[in-house]
């Protein structure tokens, strides 16, 4: 017993000096739920996808104990900042713009390619009216171009404006379209060229918290060593995709 | 939940669906219906005695207090409901943790606000970090009444307010010739008589409130408009045993049909309440039953 007291205490004690400043803490972790393969809700109405799969992994390898938080896309910033959850991975893009809100740490998914998807092979994808989701490099992207604009809140939204006519074309990251075109039966098509935009896809944080980034960023580094992130990137986007 | 739902791309279309309809994410769209009909039916009474409470202070005879009354009819009726529910929601919850930082973490030395982050000690967290979900849920949940609450008890504290004023002034002078102080004839002939003027009012807020429930997914709640639109949204083979293309149409049209069977049954309620309020009131609603009875 008295071992077992002894045992304990210096358990405590090391515990402590390890997590001076959070212990017991569970970290949180904000996804959006809508964007397959990257994140959505599968038929038992849990979270899967490439990040569920990997951010699990990378908080076993830290040690930590995470636990996934839905949120809408668009407040998905702010309740981080008011500390509601504590990290972001939801096919976020590293952009300098979110760079200066909030912390990335290195991606764990190649830079990506966006790619236009329209509903026939001669849609305007250069001047014509473009769907892009609110607040992604996409909608940046194309606002800066010569193409009009129309903005929705969900990437469903989106894929839908194209095939009720509303918008010549979609504009969106690759992976989220391929599985669509895929299954459309020639309803939908890739239009132009693909267009490689961002810094990769990395988890946000806190800029606050530098001590959480570094033990994801020394996950992601373990893992992307090992090959084990390459396995998981060919089991959601398929042999095709970009790997380390 | 059926045995045969092992593999539904091999089923017809009756039993397809019958599996598609039980699956675990369409058992939490239903179990979303019961949240909206649990935040109305807790709402409803907590606004209306915010209403109460707030028509009460607007005419207190104390300055103070009727200032204070106004001024929340006023301020809270000319805010936007989205940006009351975008602004106040977050402040209340950091004052909470605010206040619960200087008690429990009066050591702490770094800044409560670095940059556009807000940073509260682990102790002060509301609800703490490691509380499971079904706590962060409820906390979400309690806001969104407490929310909800302020914003329609506002509106209603104006519609009790001209409906204690709508009393016949004859009724208050009839009561101070009897001898009753200012107190009893507000609560034995005002408060009895105002509710056949304010329901009118009170029922067009009811109607509203029904309606406002999308809101709560600016809370992080899960509501049935949110769950529509995850559900309808085109799911492919990949990602899905039940793949389908965009059917958010159909939920919505589902949605359609609840929410008027909803207003439906809320009328016929509200008949039926005005009727019991109208009797024996000097209205002409009252004089018709009066005279219907006689007759």
């Amino acid at each position: 017993m008295k071992t077992l007291i002894l045992g304990t205490a210096a358990l405590a004690l090391t515990a402590g000096l390890a997590f001076a400043a959070g212990h017991e803490k569970t970290v949180r972790m904000g996804t959006e739920g809508a964007y397959a393969p990257y994140n959505f809700i599968n038929d038992s109405g849990e979270l899967a996808g490439f990040e569920i799969d990997l951010g699990n992994e990378l908080c076993a390898r830290a040690e930590l104990t995470c636990e996934w938080v839905k949120n809408d896309w668009d407040s998905i910033i702010p309740n981080l900042v008011s500390a509601n959850y504590d990290t972001i991975m939801a096919g976020m893009s590293i952009t300098a713009e979110r760079d200066e809100v909030i912390d990335f740490t290195q991606d764990y998914f190649p830079p990506t390619a966006s790619a236009y998807v329209a509903a026939a092979d001669n849609a305007d994808w250069e001047t014509g009216v473009i769907a892009a989701q609110t607040a992604t490099i996409q909608a940046a992207h194309i606002a800066e171009g010569g193409a009009t604009l129309v903005e929705f809140a969900t990437p469903e939204e989106t894929v839908a404006a194209v095939r009720n006519g509303e918008a010549d074309a979609v504009f969106a990251d690759r992976d989220y379209l391929a599985p669509l075109v895929e299954e459309s039966g020639g309803a939908l098509v890739f239009v132009g060229p693909d267009v490689p935009l961002g810094g990769g896809v990395g988890m946000g944080l806190r800029e606050s918290d530098g001590e959480l980034k570094d033990k994801f960023n020394a996950a992601i580094t373990a893992m992307k060593e090992d090959g084990s992130l390459n396995e998981l990137l060919v089991k959601w986007f398929g042999e095709g995709v970009q790997t380390y | 939940m059926f045995e045969f739902c092992e593999d539904p791309s091999t089923l017809d279309s009756l039993r397809w669906f019958s599996c598609y309809l039980t699956n675990g994410v369409h058992m939490q769209f239903y179990g979303s219906f019961i949240k909206v009909l649990a935040l109305l039916a807790i709402t409803a009474p907590v606004a209306l005695a915010f209403g109460f409470a707030g028509a009460m202070a607007a005419r207190s005879r104390v300055a103070p207090v009727a200032w204070f009354g106004k001024g929340y009819i006023a301020i809270v009726r000319g805010v936007p409901d989205i940006a009351f529910f975008l602004f106040f929601v977050i402040a209340l919850d950091q004052a909470f943790e605010y206040i619960r930082h200087r008690v429990l973490c009066p050591d702490w030395t770094d800044p409560i606000r670095q940059g556009s982050d807000f940073l509260v000690c682990q102790q002060a967290k509301l609800p703490l970090g490691s509380s499971p979900e079904w706590v962060h849920e409820t906390y979400g949940f309690f806001l969104a009444v407490i929310t909800f609450s302020i914003v329609f008890g506002a509106f209603a504290a104006n519609v009790l307010y001209g409906g204690m004023r709508a009393v016949p002034r004859a009724q208050m002078e009839t009561a101070e010739a009897y001898g009753m102080t200012r107190r009893q004839t507000f609560w034995r002939i005002v408060v009895p008589q105002m509710w056949v003027y304010a329901l009118p009012g009170l029922s067009n807020l009811w109607m509203v409130l029904i309606k406002a429930t999308p809101l709560l997914f600016l809370l992080g709640i899960e509501d049935i408009v949110y769950w529509a639109r995850e559900l309808g949204s085109t799911k492919t083979a990949r990602f899905s045993d039940y793949p389908h293309g965009d059917w958010r149409m159909w939920y919505f049209l589902g949605l359609l049909v609840f929410y008027l069977a909803m207003t439906r049954v809320s009328e016929v309620v509200l008949e039926r309440l005005m009727v019991r309020l109208t009797h024996g009131q000097a209205t002409t609603g009252g004089e018709a039953q009066r005279k219907a009875v006689a007759a």
